[in-house]
């Protein structure tokens, strides 16, 4: 009895040895392969409903309607010049919030009265939904490139400020005593010890200000723009062209993700010391 | 050429943690503070280091009252502590203030010394905790410390590791007549280890003996002499007649 289930069990697992050793393996081309499943299911559904008629055209396109329309964009020239002054202002406004944020944290961080200063009045403001400033900077600037980038930058000013504070704060005191031991000046234990251990957290906040960055450039778009992938959404809107909006849409997320791939690789060059957990499986 | 404390105590917050303790240590001497855990070994340590300043009394170093943390003074704590952000080398020289090849040329010195060789570029996480302890001791001794002041450094190690961990402590006074002072818990490694053993006990701690072991080094861990001493500390430290 136990002899047949032993062969039983070998023979499955001489399959699954083959199996794991085969190219198309979840192991070899599995991240890829597992995340491409779904998103091909759903297009290759959505068109087929689409050309069915189960849904109506002027409300959901079909995928090569929107990438016929994508093409027709590019081909033109517009895209790029959307494109372009959507990353420009998201840049510009990442740029001045987190310089803005670095500022005040380390203020914030290494000096008690100007936490006493500078904090409260920081987290007043936070609790202000930071869209609700929208209109007073339209009034104040106008429609151009100034209230939109002051806008964004708002957007990424709080994930940034919060995070590089609550990293200097928590900062170990024993690394700290180590750096006295060795007679570090102030300026030394900050540099050499205070700013990397607070890195990791400072790049959690420039991610999820970059984050915040996108979603505040479609607001500011949306309120008044000529240009721009948010412009494009109103467009759409205005011409009654859904596929104008989904190819829109489409943009942001692949830029978005670029984006903030581009700080990932950053931060896994930064943190290469790191020990974190990994997933097993 | 002595570290000497006179009268010293210290007390948080209303209640005293060390009392009294007077204590002279002569250069290159090995001395143990040790006492049950609470009795005020750290504190006195972090007194003598000049990390902790807040202490009553004087703590004398060659002839100067230390009013802060000295040059001379090396501190090797319980945990490596080493930066995470820094490679072994990096570690190693954290304390160096010279130019950077002399730094690299002395760290590669240490590192072979403490038997890292090979291991420099690997960090902090890469590291098994007696690794990463070498790495520490070696941090340590890169500035040349004529005083190592070392809190519980082994007693996170298995057993193993921590008799070649002393080993190396006691090659490295042979070779540097390091002063050091040892807090530990562990009567086998403070017999094995010091020239002096000084008890500690009690809430505020005092000094209750100060036992001199005059065993030749390298001393043998099983031997008639030192299981007799280890009797008389448990006695002395009331353990056995509790
Ligand atoms: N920073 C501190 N604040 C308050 N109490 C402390 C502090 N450090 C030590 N103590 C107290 O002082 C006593 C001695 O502590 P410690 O020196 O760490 O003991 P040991 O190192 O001998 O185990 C303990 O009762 C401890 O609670
Ligand atoms: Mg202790």
């Amino acid at each position: 009895m136990a002899k047949v289930s032993n062969q039983v069990s070998s023979s499955y697992f001489s399959r699954k040895e083959h199996w794991e050793s085969s190219r198309w393996h979840p192991r070899r081309y599995g991240r890829i392969w597992l995340g491409c499943l779904l998103p091909a299911l759903i297009v290759v559904f959505w068109e087929f409903a689409s050309r069915q008629g189960l849904v109506e055209a002027y409300q959901l396109p079909a995928p090569t309607v929107i990438l016929t329309k994508l093409i027709e964009l590019t081909q033109s020239g517009e895209l790029a010049g959307h494109i372009y002054i959507t990353v420009y202002r998201v840049f510009a406004g990442f740029l001045l919030g987190s310089v803005v944020a670095i500022i005040l944290a380390v203020l914030v961080g290494f000096w008690r009265k100007a936490e006493y200063i500078f904090d409260p009045i920081i987290q007043a403001f936070r609790s202000i939904p930071s869209l609700a400033w929208v209109p007073l900077f339209i009034l104040w600037m106008g429609i151009g490139e100034s209230s939109k980038i002051t806008m964004i930058s708002v957007g990424v000013f709080f994930p940034v400020y919060l995070n590089l504070v609550s990293g200097i704060l928590t900062v170990d005191r024993k690394l700290i005593e180590v750096g006295k031991m060795y007679k570090l000046s102030f300026l030394q234990q900050v540099w050499r010890i205070v700013l990397p251990a607070s890195l990791p957290s400072f790049l959690i906040g420039l991610r999820s200000g970059l984050g915040l960055g996108w979603m505040f450039v479609v607001a500011a778009e949306l309120m008044g723009a000529s240009q721009g992938l948010g412009y494009l959404l109103v467009l759409g809107q205005n011409t009654l062209s859904p596929e104008t909006i989904l190819v829109s849409i489409v943009l942001f997320a692949i830029i978005g993700k670029l984006s903030d791939w581009v700080l990932k690789l950053l931060e896994a060059r930064l943190l290469r010391w790191q020990d974190r957990f990994v997933r097993g499986g | 050429m002595a570290l000497v404390l006179e009268q010293v105590s210290r007390t948080f917050n209303q209640v005293k943690a060390v009392s009294d303790v007077n204590l002279t240590i002569q250069a290159g001497e090995i001395v143990g503070l040790l006492g049950t855990s609470g009795c005020g070994k750290s504190t006195l340590l972090r007194a003598i280091s000049g990390l902790d300043q807040h202490y009553t009394g004087s703590i004398v170093l060659n002839d100067h009252v230390i009013t802060g943390i000295h040059d001379t003074i090396g501190f090797i704590f319980q945990e490596p502590r080493l930066l995470p952000w820094l490679d072994v080398k990096a570690n190693i020289t954290f304390g160096l203030k010279g130019a950077p090849a002399d730094e690299i040329e002395r760290a590669l010195r240490f590192i072979d010394y403490v038997g890292l060789t090979g291991k420099e570029a690997l960090y902090p996480r890469q590291l098994s905790g007696g690794m990463a302890q070498r790495v520490a001791i070696a941090r340590a001794l890169v500035t040349s410390p004529e005083t190592l002041l070392l809190d519980e450094p082994f007693s996170a190690l298995d057993a193993f590791t921590k008799m070649q961990l002393q080993d190396l402590l006691l090659r490295i006074w042979q070779k540097y007549q390091t002063t050091m002072v040892l807090v530990t818990h562990d009567i086998d490694e403070a017999l094995y280890l010091c020239d002096r053993i000084i008890i500690l006990k009690g809430q505020p701690g005092t000094v209750v003996d100060d036992i001199k072991i005059k065993q030749q080094r390298p001393r043998d861990r099983g031997s008639v002499e030192l299981a007799q001493y280890k009797t008389d500390i448990l006695a002395k430290l009331e353990i056995n007649n509790g």
